[in-house]
């Protein structure tokens, strides 16, 4: 029997020790997607309307930076968080996303969300508590890529 | 009571550079070189982990990982060399049949035998790898002596990356997860850090040894995220590549609080330093 979205979303780190409710409220504005290799996923300057949760494969962020090609900043797995820009105005991508492999996710509705966020301020400062969790988590990952640990004048 | 002679302390092999001949010779990177050494006379048995003092005449002398170890005396040892300054760069400019000074085993070893039975999650950074090729090739050799094996690699780019083809080979026997800095097309693997291919990497935290080694800001965030996973930190094993001279304990150079890196080291857990990794003055 196949299993219910607040189910798979239960077994998902991101949302670990949510109340049952309120993930149950956040299923309400999800559905799961696939993507095939080499699909986009979206493209950087789209309506930023909904996020996804990636459950199986690798999505690659990045642009286009001529005449270099397609840049991408970073790879994202299952477990991962893809796409913030549906939290502010003006609520456009700002990076392509693309899968690099089949990948299975569950996208989330980012306008019934914020609906939601606005008439449920607990549930606001719980998902928004998540996701700037992650953001940091991003942010450091990226530091620590500015250190340029394997440039010259490293041995190791 | 019966005490070591300063000989038997110290035998031969870590006083006196013993020569070595260039065997082979192959460019892995755009300035690192993995050299084949055979023995002149004799040589020596290295275990994982340990290194050697490398000297090249009238140039110096430096401190490098055993890549390849010999099982027997006799036998050639493997370096892999990142060219970074004089001696490191005359070593990697060593043409077919010239002579270096080998001065080993020098340092501790991995504790592979003690992780038998468990998983083994291998984390390298950089050239970070060259040090942890033994222990990935005898997981590979005992492959039923342990459960889950994985390695976890992260270089600057994908030019960057040691012993590809390699890589492709172990990749049929145990999982093996490579990460870069910054990537231009074609490449199509993952982009990122690679303390953060610890997140998803398969291993039973209670019944896993991991094996780090890398830039120690890199190994910082390796420890952390294995920290969440619930690896205790006794069981996170980490190689320190601390700038060394004598590489027998005696000069004390290499001195990081309590312990010299050359003689304790270089691999400690990060029970015994962790503690010590953060203090600026050390
Ligand atoms: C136990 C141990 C094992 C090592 N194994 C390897 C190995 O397998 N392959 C390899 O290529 N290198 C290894 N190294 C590092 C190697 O010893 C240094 O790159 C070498 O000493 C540099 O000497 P040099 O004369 O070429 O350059 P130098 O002119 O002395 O230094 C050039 C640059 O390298 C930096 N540097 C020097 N030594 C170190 C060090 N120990 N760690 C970090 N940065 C350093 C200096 O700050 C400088 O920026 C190891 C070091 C240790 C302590």
């Amino acid at each position: 029997m196949p299993q219910q979205l607040d189910e798979v979303l239960a077994q998902i780190p991101f949302f670990d020790g949510m109340a049952e409710d309120e993930i149950a409220l956040i299923a309400g504005c999800g559905r799961n997607v696939h993507f095939d290799e080499g699909a986009t996923i979206f493209r950087q300057g789209d309506a930023a309307d909904d996020f996804y949760v990636i459950r199986h494969g690798t999505v690659a962020v990045g642009n286009f930076v001529p005449p270099r090609g397609e840049l991408v900043i970073e790879t994202l797995e299952a477990g991962d968080l893809l796409g913030w820009s549906w939290l502010f105005p003006p609520y456009r991508t700002h990076f392509d996303a693309r899968a690099l492999s089949p990948v299975r996710a569950t996208q989330f509705d980012g306008k019934c969300l914020r609906d939601k966020c606005a008439a449920d301020p607990a549930l606001g400062f719980d998902l928004m508590s998540r996701f700037a969790q992650v953001l940091i988590e991003r942010l450091q990952w990226t530091r620590l890529r500015l250190f340029d640990l394997y440039g010259n004048g490293h041995s190791v | 009571m019966a005490t070591a002679t300063p000989s038997e302390l110290h035998p031969v092999g870590a006083f006196v550079p013993l020569p070595f001949r260039v065997a082979e010779r192959r460019q892995d990177t755009g300035d690192t070189w993995t050299l084949t050494l055979e023995p002149e006379e004799s040589g020596f048995a290295v275990e994982p982990g340990q290194f050697a003092m490398v000297h090249v005449f009238g140039v110096g002398e430096v401190p490098i990982s055993v890549s390849g170890p010999p099982e027997r005396p006799g036998d050639p040892i493997v370096l892999t060399v990142r060219a970074v300054g004089a001696v490191s760069g005359a070593i990697c400019a060593s043409e077919l049949g010239a002579l270096l000074g080998l001065r080993g085993p020098c340092g501790n070893s991995w504790p592979i035998a003690e992780a038998t039975a468990g998983d083994v999650v291998v984390v390298a950074g950089g050239i970070g790898l060259a040090p942890l090729r033994p222990v990935v090739l005898h997981t590979l050799a005992q492959r039923d002596s342990y459960g889950a094996v994985s390695v976890l690699y992260g270089a600057r780019t994908p030019a960057d990356l040691l012993y590809t083809d390699q890589l492709e080979e172990w990749r049929s026997t145990i999982a093996v997860d490579v990460t870069v800095d910054a990537a231009e097309p074609p490449w199509k693997g993952k982009v990122g850090v690679v303390p953060k291919l610890v997140a998803t990497a398969e291993f039973r935290p209670e019944a896993v040894t991991a094996f780090v080694c890398g830039p120690e800001v890199m190994m910082h965030f390796t420890v952390q995220a294995l920290r969440e996973r619930g690896v205790p930190d006794e069981r996170i094993m980490l190689s320190l590549e601390r700038d060394m001279r004598c590489g027998i304990g005696l000069c004390g150079h290499c001195q990081l609080g309590p312990t010299l890196v050359c003689r304790d080291g270089p691999v400690y857990s990060q029970a015994d330093v962790g503690a010590l990794l953060g203090v600026r003055e050390l």
